[in-house]
C-alpha cells in the first residue's frame, strides 16, 4: 500500500512537468502580446514596449523561456505578474483559499444531500418519492448555472432580504451559502441518479439476500452491505469532481463576484499573463491528480477485492 | 482485514489534505477588516483592480486612472465643458506657444507634509520621461526640449535631465518645447504630469502599492481584488476638495454583480450598466440613473495597406458612411448608449464644428450612387474586425446588415477572440479590411482627435492613412501663436478628412451609469469619468 502510494506520487512528476510545458507552450501560440495589450487604445512608445519585453525575457524563443520559468518553479519562484508587477505565489494565495473554502462548502452539500436523496430514492425504486426526485434531478441538470444564480440571488437577496446578493466578505461562510449551493446543485443532481441507480441495482444482488436470510438487521444490510457496494461509482465521480468545482467555476463566481481561482485563471488570459495561468493551472493539475489518488485509494476500502501491492 | 487497513491510510491522506486547506485558509485573512461594512461618510464605486502599479505615468487604463486621479492632482484641470480650471497651478502662460511659465498656489503640501514645490513637478516629469524607468506614458513628456536625451529611441539615455524644465524659484518653473504647442496647456490635464515626493525615489516599487500624493484623497488601504480605500484629505486646498470622507473602489467580476448590488444598496456608484441590465435600469434606480454623453468616438477604420482600400476613391468611403442607419442602430442595437455623430470630433471638445454635410445622414439611395461613381468596392466585401469579447458584435452586424442593404456591398464581421489578437492584428498591418476603432479624449482640444489618429506619423495610426497635404495642414496648425488659430487650424484639417474620409465615424459615447439612494451629486466630467469628490452622501 505504502509503496502504490509512493509509485504513484513519483508519477506525478513527470505529468506535471508535462503539463506545465504544454499549458506554457498553449499560451505562447496565442496571439496577442502582454506588454502590448497593457497599453490599449491609445497612443505608446515603441521603445518602452522593446524595453519592457527584454527585460521580461519574452524575446527569447520559447524552450529558452520555459527552462527560465521551471527553473524558478524549482526554486518555489512561479514568477511576476507582467502588469501589476506582483509575485504570482501572492496572486495564487489570495485566489486558493477562497475557491477551497467554496469547493469544500459545494462538496459537503453535494456530498450530503446528493448521497443522502439518493439512498431515500434507491431504497425504494419506482415509488413517488424516486419520481419526484427523478424530475428534481432532471430540472437541476438541464437548468444553465447562471439561470439557477441569478434566481437565487433574485429569491434570497431581492425578495426574502436574507443575504446580499454577491459575496461581500468571502471569508465568511453565511455569504458563500448561496454561491456553494449553485454550485453544487449539477453535481448534487449526478450524485443522487448515481446513488439511487447504483443501490436500486444491489438490492436486487444476491448477498443482499443472503444478508437478509442471515437475520441481521436492517440497519447494518443497508449502512454496510448496501453502501459499501454502491458508493464506488459515485466516488470515482466525486473525485473529478473535486476539480472541476475548483476551476470550473467562472460563470458562479461572477454572479456571487467571489474572487476564486476561477476568476484569477480568466482574467490572466484576458489579459495574457502567461506565468500566472501556467502557475494556476499546474496547481489545478495537481488537484486533480491529488483527488485521482484518493479515489483510487478509497475503492480499496469500499471494496475488499481491490488490492494494491 | 485488508479493508481495515487501507481505511487507515485513507484516513490519513484525509487528513493531510483538510490540514493543507486549513493552512490556506488561513493565509487570506489580512483584508478582513476593511472588506466588509463601509466606514461612516464613505462612497463605493465599482472600480476595480488597477492593471500596473499607482504610479501616475504608468497607469492609462480607467480603472487605474480613477484611483491616481483620486490620490494626485495636476496643474490644471478641466469643467465639463472642457475649460481649463488651475487646481495646483496659479497660472500656466506662454508669449510664443513654445516657453510656458508654470507658477504654483504656495502652501500645497504631499500627504506625507512635504511641500509641492517647482522641483516635485521637474524631478518628477525627468523620471517619468526616462526611458530606463519604463513608464508608459513617457511619449507626453516629448514636446519637452531634451527629451530625446533622456529618452533616445534606442539605448541608454544620455542626459538625467531634459533641458527644457528649468526651477525659477519655489513656486515657478518654465517648461521649453522643442516646438511651438499652442495647445500645451491642455495636455498639463492628463494625470501623467502630477508630481512626486521625494519618498519616490527611495523606492518606487514599494511607493506604487501605497503611493503618496498631493490630491483631494490620501491613500488607506489596499487588499488586492477586493478594495481600495481613500480618506478625504482634510488639507487640500483646490477647488475639487472632496465633500464627502472618503471613497472604496470596489472590485467587481462582472457589471452584472455590481448592478444587483446598487439596486440592493450594497454599492454607491456604477460606472456603466452592463448590457443584459439596460433596459430597465432607468426604472430601477430611478433619478439614480446616469445618462450623459462623453468626448469618445467610435469610428471604422479602413486599413489602407489593403488591396480594398489601397487605391480606392474616398467617395466610395463617404458612400459606405452614408449607407449606416446611425439613428436606428443606436436607438435599437445600441439601448441609446450611443449618439450618432456628425463630425469627426465629438461635441464636449473644443473646435466640435458644424460640417454642414451629409455624409453622415442615412440615405441608402445616395450611398449606392456614390459608391457606384467612385467605382465600387474592389471585391465587392468589406470586413469589419473587432474583438468579440467587448459588446461589439451586435452592432458590427447591424452595420454590415444596414452596408448590405444600401449598396449592395457585401459586408461580414472579423471577429477576434480579445482585444489583445485585436490589437496585435492592428499592430502588425493584419487587418483585411476595416477595423472598430475608438478614442476617448486626453485633452479636450479637437487636435487630440485629429493629429493623433490621422497624422502620417501618429501611433495610433493603425489604418496607415498617408496623406502629405493633411500632414501640412497640421503642422502649420501647430505653429499658430494661439490657440484660437491652432484649434481654427483643424478645424480646416477636419473638413478636409471629410473628402478624404480616413475613418468612418460612427458615434459618440455616452455613459449609461446609475447610483443608489445613498449619495447625490454625481456629476459626468468631459472624458466620462465620474467626479468622486462632489459626491454627496445622504
Amino acid at each position: 500500500m505504502g509503496r502504490y502510494v509512493a509509485r504513484r506520487l513519483l508519477q506525478m512528476i513527470p505529468v506535471f512537468i508535462g503539463s506545465t510545458f504544454l499549458i506554457f507552450a498553449m499560451m505562447y501560440a496565442l496571439p496577442g502580446d502582454p506588454v502590448r495589450a497593457l497599453m490599449g487604445d491609445q497612443a505608446f512608445d515603441p521603445a518602452v514596449l522593446e524595453a519592457k519585453r527584454h527585460e521580461l525575457g519574452l524575446d527569447l524563443p520559447l524552450w529558452q523561456q520555459y527552462v527560465n520559468y521551471f527553473t524558478g518553479l524549482l526554486q518555489g519562484d512561479f514568477g511576476t505578474e507582467i502588469g501589476s508587477g506582483r509575485p504570482i505565489s501572492e496572486i495564487i494565495a489570495h485566489a486558493f483559499p477562497v475557491s477551497v473554502r467554496l469547493t469544500l462548502f459545494a462538496f459537503t452539500f453535494t456530498v450530503i444531500v446528493g448521497i443522502g436523496l439518493g439512498i431515500v430514492a434507491g431504497l425504494r425504486p419506482e415509488s413517488v418519492r424516486d419520481r419526484g426526485l427523478l424530475g428534481l434531478t432532471l430540472v437541476l441538470i438541464s437548468m444553465p448555472s447562471f439561470v439557477l444564480g441569478y434566481l437565487m440571488q433574485y429569491l434570497f437577496a431581492f425578495q426574502l432580504g436574507l443575504t446580499t446578493p454577491t459575496v461581500q466578505d468571502s471569508e465568511s461562510f453565511g455569504d458563500l451559502f448561496l454561491p456553494a449551493i449553485v454550485l453544487g446543485s449539477l453535481s448534487l443532481a449526478y450524485v443522487a441518479r448515481l446513488t439511487r441507480t447504483s443501490i436500486a441495482e444491489n438490492l436486487r444482488a444476491d448477498y443482499m439476500r443472503t444478508a437478509v436470510a442471515k437475520g441481521l438487521p436492517r440497519r447494518r444490510i443497508v449502512g454496510v452491505h448496501l453502501m459499501r457496494n454502491s458508493l464506488v461509482p459515485v466516488v470515482t465521480f466525486l473525485g473529478t469532481d473535486i476539480g472541476n468545482l475548483m476551476a470550473g467555476a467562472i460563470v458562479t463566481e461572477g454572479i456571487f463576484n467571489v474572487q476564486g481561482v476561477g476568476d484569477a485563471i480568466y482574467e490572466a488570459l484576458f489579459r495574457r499573463e502567461g506565468a500566472t495561468v501556467v502557475g494556476i493551472a499546474s496547481l489545478i493539475v495537481l488537484v486533480y491528480l491529488l483527488a485521482s489518488l484518493l479515489v483510487d485509494l478509497l475503492y480499496a476500502v469500499l471494496d475488499p477485492r481491490i488490492r494494491y501491492a | 482485514m485488508r479493508g481495515a487497513k487501507s481505511a487507515k491510510w485513507v484516513a490519513g491522506a484525509i487528513v493531510v489534505a483538510m490540514a493543507a486547506t486549513a493552512c490556506g485558509g488561513g493565509s487570506g485573512d489580512e483584508g478582513k477588516k476593511s472588506s466588509s461594512g463601509k466606514p461612516e461618510g464613505y462612497v463605493s464605486i465599482d472600480v476595480g483592480e488597477p492593471q500596473k502599479p499607482l504610479i501616475p505615468a504608468d497607469t492609462n487604463e480607467s480603472l487605474g486612472s480613477y484611483v491616481i486621479q483620486s490620490l494626485f492632482t495636476q496643474l490644471l484641470d478641466f469643467d465639463a465643458e472642457g475649460e481649463i480650471v488651475y487646481t495646483n497651478a496659479e497660472s500656466v502662460t506662454t508669449a510664443d506657444s513654445k516657453t510656458w511659465t508654470v507658477k504654483l498656489k504656495s502652501g500645497w503640501k504631499f500627504h506625507n507634509g512635504e511641500a509641492v514645490t517647482a522641483q516635485s513637478y521637474v524631478d518628477a516629469w525627468n523620471w517619468y520621461a526616462n526611458v530606463e524607468n519604463q513608464q508608459q506614458n513617457s511619449f507626453w513628456f516629448s514636446d519637452i526640449a531634451g527629451y530625446a536625451d533622456v529618452h533616445p529611441e534606442s539605448g541608454a539615455p544620455k542626459a538625467d535631465t531634459m533641458s527644457g524644465l528649468k526651477v525659477v524659484d519655489d513656486t515657478t518653473f518654465t517648461i521649453e518645447l522643442t516646438e511651438k504647442v499652442p495647445y500645451f496647456n491642455y495636455k498639463l490635464g492628463y494625470s501623467t504630469f502630477a508630481p512626486l515626493p521625494k519618498v519616490f525615489y527611495d523606492d518606487p516599487k514599494a511607493f506604487g502599492k501605497k503611493p503618496i500624493g498631493n490630491g483631494p484623497y490620501k491613500f488607506e488601504s489596499w487588499t488586492r481584488k477586493k478594495l481600495i480605500q481613500v480618506a478625504a484629505n482634510p488639507d487640500y486646498q483646490g477647488p475639487n476638495k472632496a465633500q464627502n470622507k472618503g471613497i472604496q473602489f470596489k472590485h467587481y467580476a462582472t457589471v452584472e454583480a455590481a448592478y444587483q448590488d446598487v439596486v440592493s444598496g450594497n454599492l454607491d456608484i456604477i460606472r456603466q450598466v452592463g448590457p443584459t441590465d439596460l433596459p430597465k435600469y432607468k426604472q430601477d434606480l430611478g433619478e439614480g440613473a446616469i445618462e450623459q454623453p462623453y468626448a469618445a468616438i467610435q469610428t471604422l477604420v479602413p486599413a489602407f495597406y489593403t488591396s480594398t482600400f489601397k487605391d480606392m476613391d474616398p467617395k466610395v468611403r463617404q458612400g459606405l458612411s452614408m449607407a449606416i442607419d446611425r439613428e436606428t442602430i443606436t436607438k435599437t442595437v445600441l439601448n441609446s448608449t450611443r449618439t450618432p455623430a456628425t463630425s469627426f470630433v465629438p461635441p464636449q471638445v473644443k473646435g466640435n464644428q458644424d460640417l454642414g454635410t451629409d455624409v453622415f445622414t442615412y440615405d441608402p439611395a445616395k450611398a449606392k450612387q456614390l459608391v457606384t461613381e467612385g467605382g465600387g468596392v474592389p471585391g465587392n466585401k468589406v470586413l469589419i474586425q473587432y474583438n468579440s469579447d467587448g459588446g461589439h458584435k451586435e452592432w458590427v452586424t447591424a452595420v454590415c446588415e444596414s452596408i448590405r442593404n444600401a449598396t449592395g456591398v457585401d459586408c461580414v464581421g472579423d471577429a477576434k477572440p480579445d482585444f489583445a489578437t485585436d490589437l496585435e492584428a492592428r499592430d502588425n498591418d493584419q487587418v483585411k479590411s476595416m477595423y472598430r476603432g475608438g478614442w476617448v479624449a486626453d485633452y479636450p482640444v479637437n487636435v487630440n482627435f485629429i493629429k493623433e489618429l490621422y497624422h502620417s506619423g501618429a501611433e495610433a495610426n493603425n489604418g496607415r492613412f498617408k496623406n502629405a497635404a493633411i500632414d501640412k495642414m497640421m503642422a502649420e496648425a501647430d505653429k499658430a501663436n494661439s490657440l484660437e488659430e491652432s484649434v481654427k487650424g483643424y478645424q480646416e484639417v477636419e473638413k478636409k478628412l471629410l473628402d478624404e474620409m480616413p475613418a468612418i465615424p460612427l458615434w459618440y459615447y455616452r455613459i449609461n451609469g446609475g447610483h443608489g439612494k445613498g449619495v447625490d451629486n454625481v456629476e459626468v466630467d468631459f472624458h466620462g469619468d465620474l467626479e468622486l469628490t462632489g459626491v454627496t452622501v445622504k
